[in-house]
């Protein structure tokens, strides 16, 4: 029988489904055997934590739509329904709505790690664009699902929001009236987010297959940013980096039970518990906190369309990132100067999380427009210049020799060095 | 420490390897369970929810129901026959052979022992699911003086045991207890 | 991590600290005319904290004598005062005590039953047209999740409920508003509603102000979050469950890790 996998299993069943559909091999080949840079920090942690916060976003959202009526008449009566007489309903519902902030911690976490340790940079350039991609399709799910139970900050948060697209010229005002299916947000508004924010995860699914399946071309990279020499610098995935990543999603999900126990309304909106009201918009329209910055981005500009064109060129100018870095050197470990401004741009994003917050008046106007800007001098400007003009570290020979004098990584200071042998 | 191949941990043997399978077990373990407690919510919360079981009872008050006739109250979205039978009726129900029966069932097993006069049964004709005629005196009872369904012509006597097809059953009794006298919890 | 070079090392914490403080100040607007709220010591508070049944009794005496004649709480059950400690009897006379509307007579007009436990809480309205109608045309909120939708949740209830006073010299109050020190704006449709002594405590506690404020203020927060106990309880629960998973876990992988580092 010609073109059927030569399957290694002893398993009779398991070798019989192998050989028509390679799935444990492919499991064994990507997760059991796979060469993992042995230096892993814990920013490492954080796919994969990604992974389990979407596998729990989906799996409750799932049960959350069973109870869910995506009519204006009935959409927070259900919510409250959900939460008071669907058995465990209140804890599905308080998962799912913590869940979009863990979601957000741990994939910002995750972009600082790449940021940090120049895992954008060739060859992994389009793993990094996917990445984007897949931060872009998040913000459309969490922005679709926060209009779903229809409290005030979701009328008038998907209000402001679908109102900026009228910026765009010529054809705004039409796109805005297609996304609403009407005059304003209302029902088919409703429903169709409904229906997309069920959708978007499965796309992120597959946009996260091809995401994982770049990544395992390249290869990852690691906390010294030097490519793997051989295999004595790596570790099978299994069982090393299962267990330390089994730890991390220890600590996750404790994070998360104890928003959800003790504080679940904690990094929400009370204005939310307010049916929606066309006729009364609240004081301030804010979007949930892992939207904050590109809020105060978006307000820094006075002219509606520069608004809307800074908001989306700050998530934009991600893609280009990999071109505009000219340092021939990954990892910040061995960039003295910008990794310091790594934290100033850390900073930067913080501070423009707390304009956000704040009614666009006195102080935090200038604020947040000196942190907009610094924010695109950081990408545009200083990254080019820096990429050239910066004397890196002297780098390592390898990860497994990672000591030369004094600082780096990996092996501790007192191992003896050895010399690198060929398997 | 072997350099030449990248160290695994399923080099069996040693002595630290025994306490490492105790670890994995017992970390297997505990997820396994972690992992339960994560189930059962989301399969319970598919179970009937606080609203619908409250629902799940009704509480009748037989006061109003006069002699000879009936009423029709919804339980668990089913129609249920509550009818109080003269003696003429209860008379002729008990006296009836079992083999003149086409579901042969003594009134006995379908009534509440001193409470002869009530008889309760979910109005749903056995046939095809249609509601039978029966419980106000004006209405068609058919010859047995019981329920007649309008929709095949199956007809009940006043114990609600069907007498003449097509359908092939006695009406269901739902499961009910009496409170008191006057008052009938069905479910 | 090799010390920083350029910048002074204390520059770079600073930025972040100076971020992470703004971002953790309260994100509204405030009303500067309010004074901060004052912290109330409530049963349901902290990691163990369960809901004062003997209170929320009381508040829903407080509720069902006083509020529930201009504010409605259609999310609520009768069924669920067995949440704050009634048996099935208790909740049948107390429902049974109220008329709600019922099924159209034979005629086709509308009749009154006595409300069942299976009923939600009466409304004093039909709807908020004729709730506006009898409050001035101002809407008193529904109050179901009331406790959830305001900035300093039971703290500022309270607070406004016995923040009621004379308003200060020279202000203006608009007409049919009342003068209150903690409502954004200071100024308030509803009436004062509480003086003290406005119901006899049926377990004969002394009704001051600041004992109904504090009770109706716990069935508030009961009806908000009648989940509130079991979900604290499950917290302690996975919280200790997690703890001892992450523990082990973490000797497994200094176990597995042991040959490596």
């Amino acid at each position: 029988m010609a073109g059927l996998h030569k399957s290694d299993f002893a398993n009779p069943v398991i070798n019989w489904i192998d050989t028509r559909l390679p799935i444990f091999t492919m499991m064994q080949k990507e997760y059991g055997t796979f060469p993992t840079p042995k230096n892993f920090n814990y920013f490492w942690n954080f796919g994969a934590l990604a992974v389990v916060a979407l596998v729990v976003m989906i799996v409750t959202g799932i049960f959350l739509a069973m109870n869910y009526t995506p009519n204006v008449t009935m959409a927070f009566d259900s919510v409250e329904r959900i939460m008071r007489d669907v058995n465990y309903g209140w804890l599905i519902r308080y998962v799912h709505m913590n869940g979009a902030s863990m979601f957000f911690i741990v994939v910002y976490i995750h972009i600082f790690r790449g940021l940090y340790y120049g895992s954008y940079k060739a060859p992994r350039e389009l793993l990094w664009m996917i990445g984007v991609v897949l931060l872009l399709l998040m913000m459309a799910t969490a922005f679709m699902g926060y209009v779903l139970p229809w409290g005030q900050m979701s009328y008038w948060g998907a209000t402001v929001i679908t109102n900026l697209f009228s910026a765009i010229p010529v054809v705004g005002p039409g796109i805005v009236t297609w996304l609403w299916g009407g005059f304003s947000v209302d029902n088919p508004t409703l429903n169709r987010f409904f229906s997309l924010h069920y959708l978007l995860p499965f796309v992120i699914v597959g946009v996260l297959f091809l995401h994982v399946a770049a990544l395992h071309i390249t290869g990852s990279n690691n906390p010294l940013g030097i490519d793997v020499k051989s295999p004595q610098d790596t570790l099978p995935f299994h069982p090393y980096y299962t267990i330390k990543d089994s730890v991390g999603v220890c600590v996750f999900l404790l994070v998360w039970a104890v928003l959800v126990c003790f504080v679940p309304n904690y990094l929400g909106h009370v204005d939310n518990y307010t049916p929606a009201n066309p006729m009364a918009t609240p004081a301030d329209v804010v979007p949930e906190w892992y939207f904050l910055p590109f809020y105060a981005i978006l307000r820094s500009v006075p002219n509606k369309l520069g608004g809307v064109s800074m908001m989306f060129g700050s998530i934009l100018v991600m893609f280009v990132l990999p071109w505009f870095d000219t340092s021939p050197v990954r990892s910040c470990r061995f960039r003295p100067i910008y990794r310091q401004l790594m934290w100033v741009l850390v900073a930067d994003a913080l501070l423009l999380g707390a304009v956000g917050a704040h009614p666009p008046q006195g102080i935090w106007v200038v604020i947040g427009r000196v942190c907009t800007a610094y924010y695109f001098l950081h990408f545009l400007v200083i990254l080019p210049f820096l990429g050239k003009l910066e004397r890196p570290l002297p780098l390592p020979e390898s990860i497994s020799r990672p000591v030369i004098a004094g600082g780096g990584g990996g092996l501790p200071g007192g191992a003896p060095a050895k010399p690198m042998e060929k398997p | 420490m072997a350099d030449t191949v990248a160290p695994t941990a399923f080099d069996h043997g040693s002595p630290g390897d025994a306490r490492r399978d105790f670890l994995k077990l017992v970390v297997g373990a505990t997820a396994a369970a972690g992992v339960g407690a994560i189930a059962w919510p989301l399969v319970d919360s598919m179970n009937p929810s606080q609203d619908v079981l409250a629902l799940s009872a009704t509480e009748v008050d037989l006061t109003p129901i006069a002699e000879g006739s009936g009423i029709t109250v919804l339980w668990r979205g089913k129609p249920i026959f509550v009818r109080y039978r003269t003696a003429a009726e209860i008379k002729a129900a008990q006296d009836v052979q079992m083999s003149q029966l086409i579901e042969p069932q003594p009134d006995s097993q379908r009534v509440k022992s001193g409470h002869d006069k009530w008889i309760v049964l979910i109005g749903i004709c056995t046939h095809l699911g249609c509601v039978p005629l029966g419980n106000k005196p004006t209405d068609p009872r058919g010859d047995w003086g019981g329920w007649f369904c309008p929709c095949h012509g199956s007809q009940y006597d006043t114990s609600g045991r069907v007498r003449h097809g097509p359908a092939p059953l006695n009406l269901y009794i739902p499961p009910y207890a009496f409170e008191s006298d006057t008052k009938v919890k069905i479910g | 991590m090799r010390p920083a070079i350029l910048l002074p090392a204390f520059v770079l914490p600073a930025f972040v600290l100076i971020g992470a403080a703004l971002l953790a100040v309260p994100a509204r607007a405030q009303e500067s005319e309010t004074p901060p709220l004052v912290h109330q010591h409530w049963s349901f508070d902290g990691v163990f904290g369960t809901f004062d049944n003997a209170a929320a009794q009381r508040g829903l005496q407080v509720y069902q004598q006083v509020c529930s004649a201009c504010h409605s709480m259609k999310q609520m059950y009768y069924r669920n005062l067995a949440g704050i400690g009634l048996n099935e009897d208790q909740i049948k006379a107390f429902a049974a005590a109220i008329l709600v509307p019922g099924p159209a007579d034979e005629s086709g007009q509308p009749t009154q039953r006595p409300a069942l436990p299976s009923d939600h809480f009466k409304s004093p309205f039909p709807n908020d047209e004729a709730a506006r109608a009898a409050n001035g045309g101002a809407l008193p909120p529904d109050q179901s999740v009331l406790e959830k939708a305001r900035e300093g949740g039971p703290d500022y209830i309270y607070a406004l409920l016995n923040g009621y006073s004379d308003p200060p010299a020279g202000m203006k109050m608009q007409q049919g508003m009342n003068y209150n020190r903690y409502f954004p704006g200071n100024q308030i449709a509803m009436p004062q509603p509480l003086h003290g002594n406005d119901v006899t405590y049926v377990d004969g506690t002394p009704s001051s102000l600041e004992q109904e404020a504090h009770d109706v203020t716990t069935f508030l927060a009961f009806a908000a979050n009648p989940e509130l106990n079991e979900r604290h309880a499950t917290g302690v629960k996975a919280v200790l469950f997690l703890v001892f998973l992450t523990g082990i876990t973490y000797a497994l992988k200094r176990k597995i890790w042991a040959d490596v580092h």
